[in-house]
């Protein structure tokens, strides 16, 4: 994308302001989505952005400019926008920058087989009949592919060279479904760091299936129930809860700050001794997998909760810089257009050995949540939200009625304590990751698993 | 980049120029300029400086629409653009519907969001501001523990649009805030808040107010529990109203209503709220934060009255909605900037005022007993404008006796939108026009589920 010598003087120049670190972020990202609504093929579109950023730290301060001109100028003016907040002159620096540390870019050439727009199309179709076939309720369908290529290049100041090639592949269905109580709606969606191959794995007419179903299942549904319950998650069903229960909480900028409920743990039992937490950025083709960080760190596996006590945080540079430590791979932006933070990956708990039936079975009261939306968490009081979108109430030890969606509510630390039974199975499920205006494609697991108390926000007496 | 003294109008003309017989090209194009700077232990924690610009293209041909844009005005790419929107336009399904707009002769409202004095305020004094208001927000109370952050950011953005059917519009704005957040401590309780203030440059910030909100937010919920569970009237403030409405907003599309997913569809001249319920959309009212000249395909922006006493009125279109309804646009096509197409939607607006002129305090007598919320989560994955279900997390002060008493925590508060509205029984006048696309006001609703312990 840029040549050598080209990043060493931007290097150089981002220097002579007097900052001890310097970086240059470059991208270049083409994206094309289509969208199939209401029956008809409406919108396909293509994008294109590309660009860099230039982030110059000098002492407790980042400077960071932006720009879409990949020219040698454009590159050498952002850089001296950045070196702006440096305090004191320093001498002229040469960089040398020496692709020591260069990670292979993260795909084969079958990954870059993109799928043809008259491809793409029929699978929208096929998914769209997938669903209305479901049932005569279906009254609506809506169907959606998008495809993008993110190349990326970091240089930096300690000779820093890497650069990735990153493919991802989303294939979404929802569906709205109408009877007496109304309208209901049912998502599901499917997404790999893949290309056309997403579809060597998933069947769309089953993903339309599934959203259609859970739209139809919702039509007879009652009100959820109010106030504390036991809950049984599905394996799969989200994996959220670790992600918004102690996963924000765990990352470092919000640690140094002392604006997490987990900031001075490390070492404490933070959790039920059944729960090992793993944030992972290497794992195959999973949505928040990746061969490099937005940082040029390559992706690793970490370890943040092993049977219950807390092990570490997730670092960035500037973190880890602080701290005097390595960063753990994750260092994660937007775009260009963005400041590195600490994100996480692909987020995970670990399986248990109970049988997943068996927890249910053994549950008398409760809800059971087969598939969870959204969540989100206040990282300094503990106290996360995630909502349903498909649950049943547990009646006797089983699975009876469906319930309409609702929010539950907890508060990290004290829900980490209440999981008594995890199971063996376990399964992956993508989502995006909104944090200070940037959002990021991550991965959430688990297994089927037992909370044995936790508020639900039903409409139910 | 594109020819100097180029003016943004004259690129998007120059490029719709470029349209092929038979084919109908619509041109969008912006430019920008953002700073924004974050404090820290009294120092610059970090600034970012940036400019940004870039092109969306819509083609019709034969009743297909096709999309293509691009985060750069270079020249290379303004030509690959449009050949990229000309190639998805061919895979589009033929709808008797799709078009681009016509001139509509409504005259555009000259709301200028434009601070002139913006562009030569140097960066040395938005660092001074921000520095002084982070020191601020950590000296105002001896129970701040933490000032998580402070932040100031300014932009101007410009945006022009050209068509083949005669469209030529072209508005520029400038921006400008402080935010801070701050934790509050006492004992092992930690409590957050946060505090902000916008304007349409620097010289409407108020970051006295930012921090006062954010310390009281904060401060207030030291030694929250977890609230009781039962049947409550719950009081929302003005933020979290802000939000409420929003929902609601996306029901009124009338893309939503002709696809089925809005609970609004088929309702017009029916009762859907209380009679307290007037909801108007007036991106022509220059205090909304959303106030625009033009909508996102360069019509002029109305003045639309979507409920009315109660009674639904109507719904907001862009031209492919409306012409699916058989009427015409609304003047309120949005977009998510260059990289998206429009669709209809609402950029400000606003319950009306209640009679009795209530502020906060006002609607608190009003109500006597319930549950104050002053602020919501889970918004996005607990608020469905389809279903109209609605469960969120919230902390907030109980009210006894009309006024706001023990603070609670780790509650969930939940009804329906429908519900919602029919329940609505207090409104203040205490309007504020916050960032976002509708204003806030202190309202009561009545017989909502608040799940706690």
């Amino acid at each position: 994308m840029i040549d050598t010598p080209v990043l060493e003087r931007v290097l150089g120049q981002a220097l002579r302001g007097g900052g001890e670190f310097a970086e240059i972020f470059a991208e270049d990202r083409t994206s094309a989505s289509a969208v199939l609504d209401d029956g008809r093929v409406e919108e396909l579109s293509s994008g294109r952005e590309r660009g860099a950023g230039v982030r110059v730290i000098s002492g407790e301060t980042t400077g960071y400019a932006h720009t879409a001109d990949l020219s040698e100028v454009g590159l050498l003016r952002a850089a001296e926008a950045a070196a702006a907040v440096a305090r004191s002159g320093g001498d002229e620096r040469t960089v040398p920058a020496d692709p020591r540390l260069s990670p292979r870019g993260g795909t084969d050439d079958r990954m870059a087989v993109s799928l043809s727009k008259a491809d793409t199309l029929e699978l929208l179709r096929r998914a769209d009949e997938a669903a209305r076939s479901t049932g005569g309720a279906v009254s609506q369908v809506q169907a959606g592919c998008g495809a993008s290529r993110r190349q990326v290049l970091v240089a930096n100041s300690d000779g820093l060279l890497a650069a990735d090639d990153q493919y991802r592949t989303r294939f979404s269905v929802s569906c709205v479904a109408v009877g007496d109580s109304g309208l209901q709606t049912g998502f599901e969606t499917a997404a790999r760091t893949v290309g056309a191959d997403l579809f060597d794995d998933v069947s769309v007419d089953d993903l339309a299936r599934t959203a259609a179903e859970r739209a139809l299942s919702k039509l007879s549904a009652r009100p959820a129930p109010s106030g504390e319950v036991a809950v049984v998650l599905a394996g799969g069903s989200g994996g959220i809860l670790f992600h918004e229960a102690c996963g924000h909480g765990l990352e470092a900028d919000h640690i140094v700050k002392e604006a997490s409920v987990y900031a001075g743990r490390i070492g404490e039992l933070v959790a039920s001794p059944l729960v090992t937490l793993v944030d992972d950025g290497t794992v195959g083709a999973e949505w928040g997998t990746f061969a490099i960080d937005d940082e040029g760190r390559p992706a690793q596996r970490n370890v943040l909760i092993e049977d219950g006590i807390l092990t570490d945080y997730l670092w960035d540079y500037l973190r880890a810089r602080k701290e005097g430590r390595t960063p753990s791979g994750n260092g994660r932006r937007q775009s260009y257009q963005h400041l590195p933070m600490v994100r996480m990956t692909n987020t995970f708990l670990l399986p248990g050995n109970d049988d997943a039936d068996e927890i249910v079975a053994q549950t008398q009261h409760g809800v059971y949540v087969a598939k969870l939306g959204g969540g989100q968490v206040n990282t300094t009081t503990g106290d996360f939200v995630f909502g349903t979108t498909e649950a049943y109430l547990i009646e006797n030890g089983r699975i009876t009625e469906p319930l309409r969606d609702a929010n539950l509510i907890g508060n990290g630390p004290e829900i980490l304590t209440r999981i008594d039974a995890v199971g063996a199975d376990f399964a992956m499920t993508p989502g995006t990751c909104g944090k200070d205006g940037q959002s990021v494609p991550v991965g959430c697991g688990q297994a089927t698993l037992r909370l044995t108390g936790v508020t639900i926000g039903g409409t139910a007496e | 980049m594109h020819g100097a003294g180029e003016r943004l109008i004259e690129l998007a003309e120059r490029v719709a120029g470029w349209a092929k017989a038979g084919e109908d090209v619509e041109v969008y194009v912006a430019r920008g300029e953002d700073t924004e700077i974050r404090a820290y232990g009294g120092e610059v924690e970090s600034l970012t400086s940036a400019t940004s610009a870039g092109i969306g293209i819509r083609v019709v041909v034969d009743h297909r629409l096709g999309f293509a844009w691009a985060g750069s005005l270079d020249e290379e790419l303004l030509g690959t653009t449009l050949e990229a929107a000309r190639d998805n336009a061919r895979f589009a399904t033929p709808d008797e519907h799709v078009r681009l707009p016509e001139p509509d002769q409504v005259p555009a409202v000259p709301v200028g969001r434009w601070d002139e004095g913006l562009a030569s305020v140097d960066t040395a004094s938005k660092v001074d501001l921000v520095l002084a208001l982070e020191a601020q927000a950590r000296g105002a109370d001896p129970r701040v523990r933490q000032v998580s952050s402070a932040d100031y950011g300014d932009g101007s953005v410009e945006v022009a649009l050209a068509s083949t059917r005669g469209i030529r519009s072209s508005h520029r704005r400038t921006s400008g805030f402080v935010s801070v957040g701050v934790i509050a401590g006492e004992g092992d309780a930690s409590q957050t808040g946060s505090g902000f203030s916008v304007g349409q440059g620097m010289g409407d910030l108020d970051p006295d107010r930012a921090t006062a909100d954010a310390v009281q937010r904060a401060v207030r919920m030291l030694g929250a529990v977890k609230g009781p569970s039962g049947r409550a009237t719950v009081v929302f403030d003005r933020r979290a109203v802000t939000t409420l409405l929003a929902a609601v907003s996306a029901a009124l599309s009338g893309e939503a209503v002709s696809k089925g997913r809005s609970f609004f569809a088929g309702r017009i001249g029916e009762d859907v709220g209380s009679p307290l319920v007037t909801l108007i959309d007036d991106p022509t009212d220059a205090r909304a934060y959303g106030a625009s000249a033009y909508d996102a395909e360069g019509l002029a922006c109305r003045r639309n009255v979507l409920v009315q006493r109660g009674m639904l009125q109507g719904f907001l279109y862009d031209t492919i909605a409306g012409a699916r309804a058989g009427v015409a646009s609304s003047g309120a096509a949005v977009r998510g900037g260059y990289a998206g197409t429009p669709s209809p939607g609402c950029r400000a607006l606003v319950l009306a005022p209640g009679p009795e002129g209530l502020d906060e305090a006002g609607v608190l007598a009003a109500v006597g007993d319930g549950v104050f919320v002053q602020s919501m989560t889970g918004v996005h994955s607990g608020v469905n404008p389809i279903s109209g279900d609605f469960s969120v997390g919230a902390e907030g002060l109980m009210i006894r006796d009309g006024t706001l008493a023990e603070p609670v925590r780790e509650i969930t508060v939940a009804s329906t939108l429908q519900r919602m509205l029919r329940a609505l029984h207090v409104v203040g006048a205490d309007v504020e026009w916050l960032p976002g696309i509708a204003a806030g006001q202190t309202i009561a609703i009545g017989d909502m589920q608040v799940s706690g312990v």
